[in-house]
């Protein structure tokens, strides 16, 4: 990608009093991305997000918006659109006045502003509710209008600040593939800003995952699911068995016998090892993988569409795996010896004392 | 009854209301018989035949007429400037962190519970024409002749909003509050300036809490007599002040009842009014619910108010491009918020004027001179050994302490149990009791007074303490239950749902767990109670019957006579017991609700 940069941020920081709530944060968006802030609560990501937008005043740092250096502009100077967690939209103007408001701001012919409107209504498939107010619709329709508000005047940027964190389930799911789609038709740039990792995982094309007012890892979905690059990361999405472990010339030796074999890591010593729970499979008699372990069936959990298995091994440490369920199935009984394997591949390893 | 049956047996649907029941019954009888009375007698002649004479009289007479015009003028006014000035400083406290806000709330909060007499008392000081203002507008040289600020409708004016624009702002900022922040965040990022911001966003939503502030203040600011009485001059002359004069001097009850009549139907006129068109919902800071379609007249003025919005938006917007323009924000320079100063600037000055003037009776109390002068000439404490050592005043004194603190208790008795009852039940009637409870604070004072006084004649209570402990909680009970409801909100319940389930009786439930963790607000409902009675002057103008004389009934009868420098030493006591009583209040009821 060579899309040009939309915004930067460089060593962004913010402290309240002694409280550091963002300590030095580096961002690129690059024109038509949709970044991800991802989170605990906490972990400094509506604070970063509310610096780009210019609500919160940073205490160090810049901010680049447009290749314009913005870090101590006024809001209303910035061309950014901003979706507010519980939307924010005026209780005392209609849905049409609302979506007229940026509009008017900036002066506007009223014809064009009516024009707009309808248009923008149009897009987000509620052309029937301009007259009425917002506390008249639903929380899907509100969260619509207010992404329509924000998208009408065409922003450089759209920041979305847990749009979706006030609908329900079932609702959520389809907005997030909706406002996916919308961003990729009009080729907007958003950033966005969840603690869900579901969520996150679904809409973005990178994720920029934060822990303690600081910025953990910048990565696509896909690199961050498979390669995170410290335990917090691992941790934080999805599941993972998380274990100290010793590699020494191509070999992993970890707790309670398990081994792994084969690894191209030339490194040697104390290091933390990662496996994801879908990689590891119940291994038949004599069959062989490159890692392995081998424990006691402690408990099997039937969760729909797969089952969880959790296996003991000799020094007590319990390994998570995932296995898939069809019809007729009859789970393993707890209490059976079993040996777990798994590809040398979908091991990660992170030095001790490294980056975690 | 034994054990079985008790379990057995299903809880009485009266049950939810028991708790209220004694505070109803107490009001209905105190509060609400006697204003009915009230409106009964007026119906009547002096002979006691059915007749509408006094009615006529009211209207037939003149001066009854331009009596009840000035009473309205001057509580218009009062509204208008109370309003104005009030604004900025809710706004300042809406839109402050929360620790700045509950810091300057503390000092609208204060000259809200000092009492009128003595912030009437400094007024008297402060304006009079060889006072402090009189002598810094000829040193400084503006005018020749002194201004004459007292004896007239300046003095009037300048007292009564001093009196009630923390009402004011206390109405407007419940309203305020409930103003989501982020609204403000959300214009600016949709491009809208400050000046836009306010006027079309957050001005409009603050509207409500400025309908309700304007009605509080004008339905109090109708039924007052102290500042008019002390501060205006004859054409001054409030409709309270004729009551009295009716009531004391010429015993002519029935017409007083009249007259409370005309008053307080012009008070609830306007209350339905406002109900009309705004819906009584608002005055405690609720959102309005689905509004219904309007009618053609509510949309005409949706247009006009959209047009007026529109206009001052625009106009305060080109001031800030223009200065935008003259000097360009960086984006690489921390920009001062200049409007924001500004607004500190005035509402700081406000709150100035709502404190400082009070402060005045501290230098005159300690002069050595025989008058009240300021500044004072000399420094001795003799006009404190002349009121410790007068039986007149300490007899006042400490029955003000007694009345006040079994005001205290009897509020408390009676109020708590129904404020448990109005947060914690579900009960059907409970709009309908919180508005019975809330009344006495609504209906004008002197209505309230007249009407338990003519009640009191009759079964022998006027000159009485116990008559003024009555009298007294029937004001001072709402303050308990709001005060109790708020607390409430914050508690726990599941907390007494464990406590049960580990085998506590509702009694131990009580007094081991709800009561200790609401000490604090419990304290501070207590001490509300006791000012209200400590400082009550209304309805112990009449109930006292000029037998058991309280604090502000001897400090209103010296100050009618002839002002002294013992009043001011009497007020500055008041001072520094009032205001250590709030500030302790407060303290208490902020750790209660954080708690």
């Amino acid at each position: 990608m060579t899309a040009k940069t939309k915004l930067k941020t460089v060593t962004l920081s913010k402290n309240y009093d002694s409280v550091v709530a963002l300590a030095g944060a580096d961002l690129e968006v690059r024109e038509g991305e949709f970044v991800t802030l991802l989170g605990p609560s906490g972990s400094g990501k509506t604070t970063l997000l509310m610096m780009v937008a210019g609500l919160v005043q940073p205490s160090g740092g810049e901010v680049w918006i447009d290749g314009k250096l913005s870090t101590y502009l006024p809001p209303h100077l910035r061309d950014i659109g901003m979706v507010f967690q519980n939307y924010a939209l005026f209780p005392h103007l209609t849905v049409a006045e609302n979506i007229a408001f940026p509009l008017r701001m900036r002066r506007l012919a009223e014809a064009e502003i009516g024009k707009e409107v309808t248009r923008i209504l149009e897009l987000v498939q509620l052309p029937q509710v301009a007259r009425r107010l917002p506390r008249e619709l639903s929380g899907g329709q509100q969260q619509r209008i207010a992404l329509a508000r924000c998208l009408v005047y065409k922003p450089s940027i759209v920041l979305m600040d847990e749009p979706l964190g006030a609908l329900d389930k079932k609702l959520r799911d389809q907005m997030q593939l909706e406002i996916k789609a919308l961003q990729r038709r009009l080729g907007i740039t958003v950033v966005y800003v969840t603690h869900d990792q579901e969520e996150a995982m679904t809409m973005s094309d990178r994720i920029c995952l934060m822990n303690h007012a600081k910025i953990e890892q910048i990565d696509t979905p896909e690199t961050l699911y498979f390669r995170p690059r410290t335990v917090f990361a691992a941790d934080f999405l999805g599941d993972s068995n998380i274990f100290k472990a010793r590699l020494a010339a191509g070999r992993l030796e970890g707790p309670g016998g398990l081994v792994v074999n084969g690894l191209r890591n030339g490194v040697g010593g104390p290091v933390t090892a990662i496996i994801r729970p879908e990689s590891l499979r119940v291994l038949s008699n004599g069959e062989a993988a490159e890692g392995s372990a081998a424990g006691k069936l402690e408990n099997v959990v039937f969760v729909g569409g797969f089952m969880r298995l959790f296996v003991r091994l000799s020094d007590g440490t319990i390994l998570q795996a995932k296995g898939a369920t069809a019809p007729g199935l009859t789970l393993p009984p707890p209490g059976d010896a079993v040996r777990l394997g798994w590809p040398a591949a979908a091991t990660v390893l992170i030095p001790e004392g490294g980056a975690a | 009854m034994s054990g079985a049956e008790r379990v057995l047996r299903r809880p009485s649907r009266w049950r939810p209301y028991a708790g209220v029941v004694p505070l109803a019954l107490f009001l209905l009888l105190l509060f609400v018989y006697p204003i009915v009375d009230l409106l009964w007698l007026s119906f009547f002649d002096k002979a006691g035949e059915p007749s509408t004479e006094h009615y006529g009289a009211v209207v037939a007479n003149p001066v009854w007429f331009r009596v009840m015009l000035i009473t309205f003028e001057i509580a218009g006014w009062t509204t208008i400037f109370s309003v104005l000035a009030g604004y900025p400083v809710a706004y300042l406290l809406a839109t402050s962190s929360e620790s700045t806000r509950s810091r300057l709330l503390l000092w609208v909060m204060l000259p809200f519970w000092t009492s009128f007499l003595v912030r009437t008392f400094a007024w008297i000081v402060l304006l009079s024409q060889k006072g402090p203002l009189n002598r810094l507008v000829a040193a400084l040289g503006l005018s020749d002749a002194p201004l004459s600020l007292i004896y007239n409708f300046t003095g009037t004016m300048i007292g009564m909003v001093h009196a009630l624009m923390p009402l004011a702002v206390l109405t407007m900022l419940s309203v305020m509050t409930n103003i989501d922040p982020r609204l403000r965040g959300a214009a600016a990022t949709l491009g809208a300036r400050g000046g836009e911001t306010f006027w079309r966003v957050y001005f409009p939503l603050s509207l409500p809490g400025v309908a309700a502030a304007a009605l509080m203040v004008f339905i109090t600011a109708l039924g007052f007599f102290i500042t008019p009485a002390l501060l205006g001059g004859r054409r001054e002359t409030m409709i309270s002040q004729v009551i009295i004069i009716q009531v004391q001097d010429l015993l002519n009850w029935s017409f007083a009842g009249a007259l409370s009549v005309v008053l307080l139907a012009s008070a609830l006129l306007i209350f339905i009014l406002y109900d009309r068109l705004l819906g009584i919902s608002t005055l405690s800071g609720e959102a309005r619910a689905g509004t219904g379609r309007k009618t053609l007249l509510g949309r005409i003025g949706d247009a006009i108010g959209a047009a007026a919005v529109a206009v001052l938006g625009r106009i305060c917007d080109i001031v800030q491009r223009a200065w935008e323009a003259l000097r360009p924000p960086r984006g690489d320079r921390a920009r001062r918020p200049m409007a924001r100063g500004v607004l500190w600037l005035a509402g700081l000055a406000i709150i100035g004027f709502l404190v400082l003037p009070a402060l005045v009776v501290i230098p005159v109390s300690l002069t050595g001179g025989n008058f009240v002068t300021f500044p004072p000439e000399g420094f001795s404490l003799r006009w404190y050994q002349e009121y410790l050592g007068s039986n007149v005043w300490v007899e006042a004194t400490l029955r003000s302490f007694a009345v006040a603190a079994l005001t205290g208790v009897l509020a408390m008795l009676l109020g708590v149990p129904a404020a448990f009852m109005l947060v914690r039940s579900r009960a059907r009637a409970k709009t309908a009791l919180i508005a019975l409870i809330l009344s006495p604070l609504i209906i004008p004072r002197i209505v309230v007074a007249v009407a338990v006084y003519v009640v009191y004649a009759r079964i022998g209570l006027v000159g009485t303490s116990v008559g003024l402990v009555l009298g007294h909680t029937v004001l001072a009970v709402p303050y308990v239950v709001i005060t109790m409801m708020a607390v409430l909100k914050t508690y726990d319940e599941r907390l007494d749902q464990a406590a049960a389930s580990l085998g506590a009786s509702p009694w131990k439930t009580l007094t081991k767990v709800t009561f200790p963790l609401l000490r604090g607000g419990m304290i501070a409902s207590f001490l509300f109670a006791f000012i209200t009675s400590f400082d009550e002057l209304t309805i112990s103008l009449f109930v006292s019957g000029g037998l058991v004389s309280t604090l502000p009934r001897q400090m209103w009868n010296d100050m009618l006579l002839q002002v002294n420098p013992t009043l001011a030493a009497v007020s500055t006591t008041m001072l520094v017991i009032i205001t250590a009583i709030i500030l302790g209040a407060e303290y208490l009821r902020r750790r209660a609700v954080k708690a």
